[in-house]
């Protein structure tokens, strides 16, 4: 299996930007849960054949790091408990979240819906305590607005793989504003104009990496 | 007297100050053009005589950072903006807010220093920081301020924004530069330092986002104006992050001096519900805490260190009387278990203990030993247990989770004995 020719032409586009091909695995590991939803073998493979390192060399990498994700849910919740978070409640709404969904932190829902887990200082402290959805940032959240919050996401169809076909479907976007004013409360600072991009599955919505969704 | 340096125009464009029109609008990339006039040796001679501080946490002065650079070429700008360290979130605004006023900043700087290449580094988490980056470079490029022959000046800047993936380690600038090489972000022994051998053994500077932020105004008005503002060893105005149990969290820009007292309860609104201070911490978690006998002590980078601490991030995280310590204490500890890279000893093992006889201790099933294990340990990792800490490992992480430590045992010993079965009897 090889990647479409435009996810291919995205990929070369990424290591363009980089004096050395091995300097783009970062941004070509989230290509790859992009295309498969999570990290793969096969994703872990394309990448090395595209930056001339070898399978173990991009699991090197990737395990380095938190959000490469081998398993993972349609949407990755995650409740920051670091320092300004956790002397607001951070780990009440951690607790309330896990309760509502059955799901301990660190584990994905038996249906495969959301992934729920504890994150280490989100940058949101001023508006503690804090949330991303596939990392979109909700700030000012309470237990029971976590509860809601939860009970939203698993109302949300199911969004389709890119393998399925794009076209045919448009996945579901959860842009960090919609969820600041369904479910936050205070915020760090005014974040000005609302963004129309959000994310489309477990990791960050960036243009370049055709990992967005959303806007015109 | 200036007061603001860096959040003027969002706050007075609230709707619009990260757009291109605004920002020259509002007299944005005419530093660029002056700069582009000016010697490259000219530009390093403001920012030295600015007495600019770097943002990140360790203080350096930026200016002194610049003029260790090698002759070797290429050589590369990195623009850290992995913003993690616990409480902080300012570099976040700057980069939503006003993402020219950086990126104006990173091409000065960049010509400065003859860099054809620059790197924002951003953390996977500020998904939303990286677009509004990428949107101000994407106009950037438009205009002809990036790409080939910037305003006719023939110097060429390319600008990648890489999104990092999770790890607060990639913010120590020589774990970031084997990130960006495509390796495990495992910080390197130094020397070499980046200036001599970076990215790519090839010389490279490494500025916060905010230390880069305040180099368009500098070359607007001049390093000895810069100067002027705030006191001594703390020059220009510097974005705190005040959080935890204040009335008013948020970031504040504002000229170093004032008292923590003016601070804590002026600029923060003082403690919410009308409770009592305890302790707060100066400049984010890997900072040692301070308590209300210093609240009348100035605000600078210099009273910080010599009460024993550090104004690290700006991080300014605030605990009431109904804080338990040792609970937050753990949160902080945890914390740097979860992101100790690995390579050293003390700093895997130590913090692992650290936070599992925190655990225990939390759970009511301490043990009165517990109370010396935990500043044993603490010394192994950190000998001496002196600040700034003694470095047995290649990067300051390890050595930051013993912060937390020394500060309830120096200013709380009685309580986390009290949380110990027969700890009160055995060891005060």
């Amino acid at each position: 299996m090889t990647w479409p020719p435009d996810t291919m032409q995205r990929a070369e586009a990424v290591l363009a930007h980089y004096p050395e091909r091995r300097s783009a695995v970062m941004p070509l590991l989230y290509i790859a849960m992009r295309e498969d939803g999570r990290l793969t073998e096969e994703g872990m493979r394309r990448v090395a054949d595209l930056t001339g390192m070898t399978s173990v060399q991009v699991e090197s990498v990737a395990s380095f790091h938190t959000m490469y994700k081998r398993r993972v849910g349609a949407h990755v919740v995650s409740v920051c408990t670091s320092i300004s978070c956790h002397l607001l409640g951070g780990r009440e709404v951690l607790a309330a979240v896990s309760d509502e969904t059955g799901v301990p932190a660190g584990e994905t829902a038996r249906d495969g819906s959301m992934t729920i887990e504890s994150v280490e200082c989100i940058g949101a402290c001023g508006g503690a305590p804090a949330v991303q959805v596939d990392y979109e940032l909700v700030e000012g959240v309470t237990p029971e607005k976590g509860r809601e919050l939860c009970r939203w996401l698993q109302t949300l169809p199911p969004s389709p793989s890119l393998r399925e076909g794009e076209e045919s479907s448009r996945p579901v976007v959860i842009r960090s504003d919609d969820l600041q004013q369904r479910f936050g409360g205070r915020r760090s600072f005014d974040a000005g104009p609302p963004d129309p991009i959000g994310a489309v599955g477990p990791f960050p919505a960036f243009g370049p990496l055709g990992t967005a969704g959303g806007g015109s | 007297m200036t007061d603001r340096i860096l959040t003027t125009r969002m706050e007075a464009h609230p709707a619009d100050s990260h757009t291109m029109s605004r920002y020259e609008a509002t007299g944005g990339y005419t530093a660029l053009r002056k700069a582009l006039g000016m010697k490259p040796e000219e530009i390093v001679a403001e920012v030295k005589a600015s007495n600019l501080r770097g943002r990140g946490g360790a203080g350096f002065p930026t200016g002194v950072k610049w003029g260790f650079l090698a002759p070797a070429r290429p050589r590369y700008l990195v623009i850290n903006a992995d913003e993690s360290e616990p409480g902080t979130f300012k570099d976040r605004q700057l980069l939503e807010r006003d993402p020219h006023q950086m990126i104006e900043g990173a091409i000065i700087s960049a010509f400065a220093l003859a860099v054809n290449h620059a790197f924002v580094f951003i953390r996977g988490e500020y998904s939303r920081s990286a677009r509004r980056v990428q949107q101000a470079v994407d106009e950037a490029y438009a205009v002809g301020y990036l790409g080939r022959d910037i305003l006719g000046s023939g110097f060429a800047l390319d600008v990648t924004v890489h999104l990092g993936a999770g790890a607060y380690i990639c913010g120590e600038e020589t774990a970031m530069l084997n990130a960006l090489e495509g390796k495990r972000g495992e910080p390197r022994i130094k020397p070499p330092f980046p200036a001599v051998a970076g990215l790519y053994a090839k010389p490279t500077i490494v500025n916060n986002v905010e230390t880069i932020s305040n180099i368009p105004w500098i070359i607007t008005n001049g390093g000895a104006a810069y100067d002027a503002i705030g006191p001594e060893g703390s020059r220009g105005t510097r974005l705190l992050s005040l959080s935890g149990h204040v009335v008013k969290p948020g970031n504040y820009e504002i000229v170093m001096g004032m008292s923590w007292r003016d601070l804590i309860y002026g600029v923060g609104g003082g403690i919410r519900s009308g409770k009592g201070l305890k302790c707060w911490i100066p400049g984010g978690a890997s900072a040692p805490w301070f308590t209300p006998e210093v609240l009348d002590e100035p605000v600078t980078l210099d009273d910080i260190a010599r009460l024993g601490s550090m104004a690290g991030s700006g991080a300014v995280v605030v605990m009431d009387e109904t804080t338990n310590v040792v609970a937050a204490a753990l949160s902080i500890v945890r914390f740097f278990a979860h992101e100790s890279c690995g390579q050293c000893t003390p700093c895997r093992e130590g913090t692992t203990w650290l936070q599992r006889i925190l655990e225990r201790v939390l759970a009511g099933r301490g043990r009165p030993a517990d109370l010396d294990l935990l500043l044993d340990v603490c010394d192994n990792i950190s000998p001496g247990l002196r600040w700034p800490p003694a470095m047995t490992t290649i990067c300051p992480l390890g050595p930051s989770a013993v912060s937390p430590i020394t500060s309830i045992m120096q200013h709380f010993r009685d309580e986390v004995a009290a949380m110990i079965p027969g700890g009160v009897t055995a060891g005060v």
